[in-house]
């Protein structure tokens, strides 16, 4: 079901937590879609000096945050504006077709942290809430057990 | 590392003694139960052995046996086929919401057919109310199916009394007794059923293999069209090596059955404890008493079920979840959802079932691994904190 990358990322998260000093925060999903990624970065000189994640998730969702602090953290903004949520799948050796749409949202949590700190003055921020993806919910049929 | 299995409700390990029963079926005594010959002849009293095994084990009589593919065609057969051959006790069905999609997704396909489908709503422990079964009852209603058993939450209805009320109003009653025939009594007459569905490998039995028991004098019919088999009533080359697999499973469950069901009856109650003292902000879903022995059914918050599975199944734990994740579908189980409960508690279901190998060790086992892995998930997610 989940490649071996998948795997170790769920079981061995990379930069799992908060901040103390952080000032880009972004948080993308919805509790009722099963899935919500939160990401905060700490930046300096436009570089992604630190990053952390929590997740509340399958697999999925808990590798997919885990590979895209591991892709961006010491990169510059710029880099990392580039990541998107399928160059993490593709890093990940891919994921299972649902999972790309319903859990595959990490890139998005990491932009939504770039625009919290852009629209921020550099001290830190409230959240920057992205948005449960409804429109999959038709993509979607309902598999049986 | 010892794998432990705790999965039961999804199926269960064929037993010993049923793949040995079985063997001969495949090897030796190979023919067409419906041929002349001594090979046929010889199969042909192989499958109304097994059908009497079946019968004994649900106070049945062999007549009222009819072998199917499973729970899922016997399901549809009851219900398709009682419809269809009783136009005149009406066109209303009444079923609950926690129904196997067996049950549910044949309600709707007859709905597009015409036919007048209500779904009893069930109360917070999962429990269909008779008060709400008797409010939904019609002069035209034909027939009411309501599970024994929920395969989810565990819960066990009490089926004596909803086919009682049935009847009184003139209804047909049937019961999906998937979860329950082998684990815990089923008496077709005492209950007083008209209809129920069963399947060999919830029982040790071997995969394709089912019955619908269908009592004297209730009218139903054919749902494959084709041969004479099973009296006219199920057409298809009868699959005899499993017919006798579930034959043999069927008198094995009736013979171990008190002792397995107050083992387990013990376990589950053990497990459950254990995890509701040993982790907070959980919660257990389904009826704390009447429910399937050995079934062990939670939510944990802020946590995902898929997640906890995955990490269960790193330390050869075997458990499932009514997580959408799991269910391949954005939503969560409509059980669980059912119950009352919202999306996000529904996220972080856990079910373990148990079966008659589970031991004491292997509760502890999982008494020691999933509270920290419970703690590990909770701290690498933003809610509740």
């Amino acid at each position: 079901m989940y490649s071996q990358k998948v795997m170790d990322h769920f079981m061995n998260p990379r930069n799992v937590g908060k901040i103390d000093l952080a000032n880009g925060i972004g948080e993308v999903g919805n509790p009722t879609c099963g899935d919500i990624m939160h990401i905060e970065i700490e930046v300096q000189d436009d570089l992604i000096k630190d990053i952390k994640f929590r997740t509340f998730g399958c697999a999925a969702a808990i590798a997919t945050s885990s590979m895209v602090t591991e892709m961006v953290k010491g990169k510059s903004l710029e880099d990392a504006k580039r990541i998107t949520n399928r160059t993490v799948a593709e890093a990940l050796d891919g994921l299972p077709p649902l999972k790309m749409h319903c859990s595959n949202l990490a890139a998005d949590a990491l932009h939504e942290a770039i625009k919290n700190y852009r629209q921020g003055d550099g001290s830190s921020a409230s959240i920057s809430k992205g948005y449960c993806r409804q429109e999959v919910h038709s993509c979607c049929d309902k598999a049986e057990e | 590392m010892k794998s432990i299995y705790m999965d039961h409700s999804a199926t269960t390990p064929v037993d010993p003694e049923v793949f040995n029963a079985m063997i001969p079926y495949y090897t030796d005594i190979y023919g067409n139960a419906s041929s002349v010959h001594s090979q046929g002849q010889k199969a042909a009293r192989a499958v109304e052995q097994a059908r009497e095994q079946v019968a004994l084990l649900i106070g049945a009589s062999p007549g009222e046996i009819i072998f199917t593919s499973g729970g899922t065609e016997a399901d549809n057969q009851s219900i398709i086929t009682f419809m269809a051959a009783n136009p005149h006790k009406g066109k209303h069905i009444i079923t609950s919401a926690i129904e196997h999609h067996a049950i549910l997704h044949t309600c709707e396909y007859l709905s597009k057919q015409g036919f007048e489908i209500t779904v009893l709503p069930v109360n917070p422990e999962g429990v269909v109310e008779p008060d709400t079964l008797r409010a939904a009852l019609r002069a035209d209603t034909a027939l009411v199916s309501i599970m024994h058993a929920n395969n989810e939450i565990g819960t066990v209805q009490d089926i004596q009394q909803l086919a009682a009320i049935s009847h009184e109003a003139g209804a047909a009653f049937h019961t999906d007794a998937v979860q329950t025939v082998g684990k815990i009594p089923v008496n077709v007459k005492e209950l007083g059923i008209d209809l129920l569905s069963a399947s060999s490998h919830k029982l040790y039995g071997p995969n394709g293999i089912g019955c619908l028991f269908a009592k004297k004098g209730v009218h139903i019919g054919s749902y494959l069209h084709g041969g004479g088999h099973e009296r006219n009533m199920r057409a298809g080359t009868v699959n005899v090596p499993g017919v006798v697999g579930f034959g043999k499973a069927a008198e094995l469950a009736q013979q171990r059955l008190p002792q397995n069901e107050a083992a387990l009856k013990v376990l589950g109650q053990r497990l459950t404890q254990g995890i509701l003292d040993a982790i907070p902000n959980t919660r257990l879903t389904g009826h704390p008493v009447n429910r399937l022995p050995g079934s062990v059914s939670v939510c944990f918050q802020y946590v995902e079920g898929e997640s906890i599975l995955l990490m269960l199944d790193s330390y050869g734990i075997m458990a499932s979840s009514g997580s959408a994740c799991t269910a391949g579908s954005l939503e969560p189980s409509h059980v669980l959802l059912a119950l009352g409960l919202s999306h996000e508690i529904a996220h972080g279901s856990l079910r373990l079932t148990m079966g008659k190998d589970n031991t004491q060790e292997d509760v502890d086992k999982v008494l020691e691994v999933l509270p920290p892995i419970i703690k590990n998930l909770r701290l690498m997610s933003p809610l509740g904190q």
